[in-house]
């Protein structure tokens, strides 16, 4: 069935139903994608359907719903044979439809037809890895029963002769009664073979076509008393009301009771259907049936029955695979660790350093575009909004982009070559001391450079509480734009006092305790948030470690395209709207009339910038004391003024307030507000000796100085410590699609930047005196 | 003498006899191919003593202490 579905040229048989073009219409199906994790399945969907997959999230649950579009019927063919406008669903990569997590039962769903928004799918493709396909087979032998036309994939077909496998497709698609496609979807081998397999399945020649008798199922193997205690509960589910087919009858009765299949039974009813499996459960028991060793017994028996004969493995000792001979070194307990702490400074070198300059463009050509609307708008609200608010939202999306784009590179190369799998394992260790896994390091790594690439790439972490505890401890990591606020309070307020012959200075100490503050935090939080918020058994980490491989540029490029698309379009809206917002709270309700006026008579002034140099240094002191006036006269301003009282006892006063409000949306815009708060324009930076000594200068109304070492390191603590970015906050909401974890995260965030803060200026305030 | 599978040396094989418990961990143990009867060889450990990469139905398979220990094997 391998090759002569290929070469097959019969005309449609039967009527219209079998498939001829309506009027040039193309009609619709749905097929849906599964297999392992680690099966290539991202780029075989990639390779059916283009990049452009529209990526959501499946109703009421974080699994990743990702679709695809697919038009197959017209090239491939006679001209008078149906188009198809195929919808390709790719279900998550699972290693069983037993459903114990999220992820398999929303594939179950979606096979089952009973997902909201999907439509049952009119046939599957499962993606079998062909270098380990018996325990690939496992998952195939569970979607069988479902009764969908199913197309076997033996993917990595090019990669077989090098694991010393030998696989007859043939044969195998005779003993498995389905057509199976050899394909390499990385290099796009196979590809249109699997096409013209789908399009003969989706016309119903053979109406068998994918579907083997029943008879010849894994589950033909299973014990008779079994199938009858499955009828009796059918029976059963029948008259209690509740509408569930055979399939997840069985999976209720095999799966372990806390597990996901109870999700689709109502809540009043779940003690009752709980009480019922039990007591069929024991009786199975007695009857020396044990769940679960019977069902995985007989899907194995069946996997050997089914590739006797077909498959053949070289008998050559492990020692010489060149994967292993690698993976001796990469494992090593000293080399392999110190290889490992080697990538990573390069990742974080790549990211904050690489990024560095594509970054600096973008601020450029802000700049630059900055002044080409200032050339065509005159001063006033419009000028206003299109520079500091549309400008500054849309840089505030793309200046994300360079380090996405390279964390996305890196872990692209890492997953893709098999090496993330040896890094988790390294890790793992370490990170199960903190309640997590060895999947939680990367993410929390690059959380250290900046957080939005971090949570985006927890979407490696399988286990969901895991995930979860990971994405909202990743904020506190200490990300680069906390740098600016850091090196200007330090400069301007610790001494610059050294020790041990100079090898030791307080204002590095002082930086490295607020680079390490965030992640120190992180520790008790993560206990507290896996104790409380997501308890339970610490998490299986039975992980596939697949052999290495040379990355495919496709597959990676593929990815961080994928990335970078999915932060613009859903994350990026976000953020936009966010600035514009910001900068009406900025803007409004204070007249700027004088400001306007101001500025335009500068910029006719500055045609001649020689000749009126005395006048136009007058001026700008005016505007940046113009704009420090409107500031404070601002909604934001006024909210300043009324959280005086409440920054007080942090050692903070009303400017500082209005400051660190106007940093919320993002962290690194406090120098510059400051800069206009303090009258020196908002072009300073953290290196501007100028707001240093407007800073140092700073007093109360009763004339005593605002700043002091305790007030600098109060301000910093709650840097640290803060949810400051409105970028991250809206990443965590794509990420978990649900409102509910951005807010959880900002207000733990404040409370403990807050109590933070207080700690630190009373204990530094009483030890300094 | 049953032994616990983490209690097997670097390049150790030995045949599994019985995954105890009938939880969500041991059902996963049993579908990713760790049956009664199947042969296993313990690869190496991670840097830090834990987890433990295995061989198994000609794949490579890492499993933590705890999660090894639910898997009795028969030494060769």
């Amino acid at each position: 069935m391998v090759r002569q579905s290929i070469s097959s040229n019969s005309p449609p048989k039967g009527n219209s139903s079998s498939g001829e073009t309506q009027g040039g219409v193309p009609r619709n199906a749905t097929v849906a994608l599964i297999g392992n994790p680690n099966t290539g399945k991202s780029s075989l969907f990639n390779a059916l359907c283009g990049a452009n997959a529209r990526v959501g999230n499946y109703a009421g649950v974080t699994v990743e719903h990702k679709t695809g579009r697919l038009q197959i019927g017209d090239r491939l063919s006679s001209p008078n044979r149906a188009q198809w406008q195929v919808e390709v669903v790719d279900l998550p990569g699972t290693y069983s439809l037993a459903a114990r997590s999220a992820d398999e039962a929303v594939s179950v769903e979606v096979l089952a037809g009973e997902m909201p928004g999907v439509p049952k799918p009119d046939a599957v493709i499962v993606i079998l890895d062909s270098t380990n396909l018996e325990r690939n087979l496992y998952l195939l032998s569970q979607v069988l029963e479902l009764r969908i036309p199913v197309i076997a994939a033996l993917n990595m077909w090019d990669r077989i002769d090098a694991e010393g496998v030998r696989i007859d497709p043939s044969k195998l698609s005779k003993s498995l009664g389905l057509p199976v496609i050899c394909t390499s979807a990385s290099n796009r081998t196979g590809i249109d073979e699997l096409k013209i397999q789908l399009l003969e399945m989706l016309d119903r020649k053979d109406p068998s076509l994918g579907l083997p008798d029943s008879t010849s199922l894994a589950s033909g193997c299973f014990p008779e008393a079994f199938g009858k205690s499955v009828d009796g509960l059918v029976d059963w589910f029948a008259s209690e009301g509740i509408a569930l087919n055979r399939f997840q009858v069985e999976r209720l009765l095999i799966d372990d009771p806390q597990g996901h299949s109870f999700r689709v039974i109502a809540k009043d009813q779940s003690s009752t259907v709980q009480s019922k499996i039990s007591e069929v459960r024991d009786a199975l028991k007695s009857q020396g049936l044990a769940i679960p060793l019977f069902e995985t017994r007989c899907r194995y028996g069946w996997i050997k029955s089914r590739i006797s004969g077909v498959l053949e493995r070289d008998s050559r000792p492990r020692e010489h695979s060149t994967s292993d001979k690698i993976d001796r070194w990469l494992t090593h307990r000293w080399i392999g660790l110190l290889f490992f702490l080697v990538l990573m400074f390069l990742l974080f070198q790549s990211i904050t350093l690489v990024a560095d300059w594509p970054m600096k463009l973008i601020e450029e050509a802000q700049g630059f575009l900055g002044a080409w609307i200032e050339s065509w708008v005159p001063p006033g609200p419009l000028r206003s909004l299109l520079v500091e608010g549309v400008l500054a939202g849309v840089g505030g999306v793309v200046v994300f982009l360079p380090q996405i784009a390279i964390l996305f590179l890196f872990i692209g190369i890492l997953e893709d070559c098999g090496y993330m799998s040896r890094a988790a394992f390294m890790m793992d260790k370490f990170m199960s001391v903190l309640g997590m896994s060895g999947k939680s390091f990367l993410p929390l790594m690059s959380s250290f450079a900046c957080a939005i690439p971090g949570i985006m790439a927890t979407r490696t972490i399988e286990n969901r509480k895991d995930r979860m505890v990971t994405i909202l401890i990743a904020p506190l990591m200490s990300c680069s734009a906390r740098w600016p606020v850091y090196v200007l309070m330090v400069s301007a307020f610790v001494p610059p006092l050294t020790a041990l012959n100079g090898w030791l200075s307080l204002r590095g100490a002082v930086l490295f305790g607020m680079v390490s503050l965030g992640s120190v935090v992180a520790i008790p939080v993560a206990w507290f948030l896996k104790r409380f918020l997501f308890p339970g058994e610490p998490s299986a980490f039975v992980m596939e470690l697949s052999s290495y491989k040379w990355p495919s540029w496709r597959v990676v490029f593929a990815r961080v395209w994928e990335r970078v698309q999915a932060f613009v379009l859903r994350a990026g809206t976000l953020i936009f709207v966010t600035s514009v917002l910001v900068w009406a709270a900025a803007y409004f309700p204070a007249n700027h009339a004088q400001l306007d006026a101001m500025v335009s008579q500068m910029e006719s002034l500055s045609t001649d910038p020689q000749g009126h140099k005395a006048e136009i240094e007058t001026l700008v002191e005016q505007i940046n004391r113009e704009k420090s006036r409107l500031i404070e006269q601002s909604f934001l301003g006024q909210a300043g003024n009324a959280i005086a009282p409440l920054v007080r006892p942090l050692g903070w006063d009303g400017k500082i307030g209005i400051a660190v409000l106007a940093s919320f949306p993002a962290r690194e815009v406090i120098v510059a507000t400051l800069g206009t708060i303090y009258a020196l324009g908002s072009g300073v930076d953290e290196s501007n000796d100028g707001l240093a000594d407007q800073l140092r200068a700073a007093t109360w109304p009763d004339g005593t100085l605002v700043f002091s070492l305790a007030t600098a390191l109060s301000i910093m603590v709650f840097f640290a410590l803060c949810a400051q970015c409105a970028s991250t906050l809206m990443t965590i909401r794509r990420e978990t699609n649900s409102w509910v974890w951005p807010i959880f995260s900002f207000l733990y965030m404040t409370t403990l930047a807050y109590v933070g803060a207080w700690v630190t200026y009373q204990v530094v305030s009483v030890w300094s005196l | 003498m049953p032994s616990s599978l983490d209690e097997l040396n670097e390049g150790e094989r030995a045949v599994i006899s019985e995954v105890t418990g009938a939880d969500s961990l041991s059902a996963r143990l049993l579908e990713m191919g760790l049956l009664p009867g199947e042969t296993i060889e313990m690869i190496g450990k991670a840097p830090m003593g834990d987890p433990i990469e295995y061989m198994v139905f000609h794949y490579r398979i890492s499993l933590r202490k705890h999660e090894a220990k639910r898997v009795l094997v028969e030494r060769e």
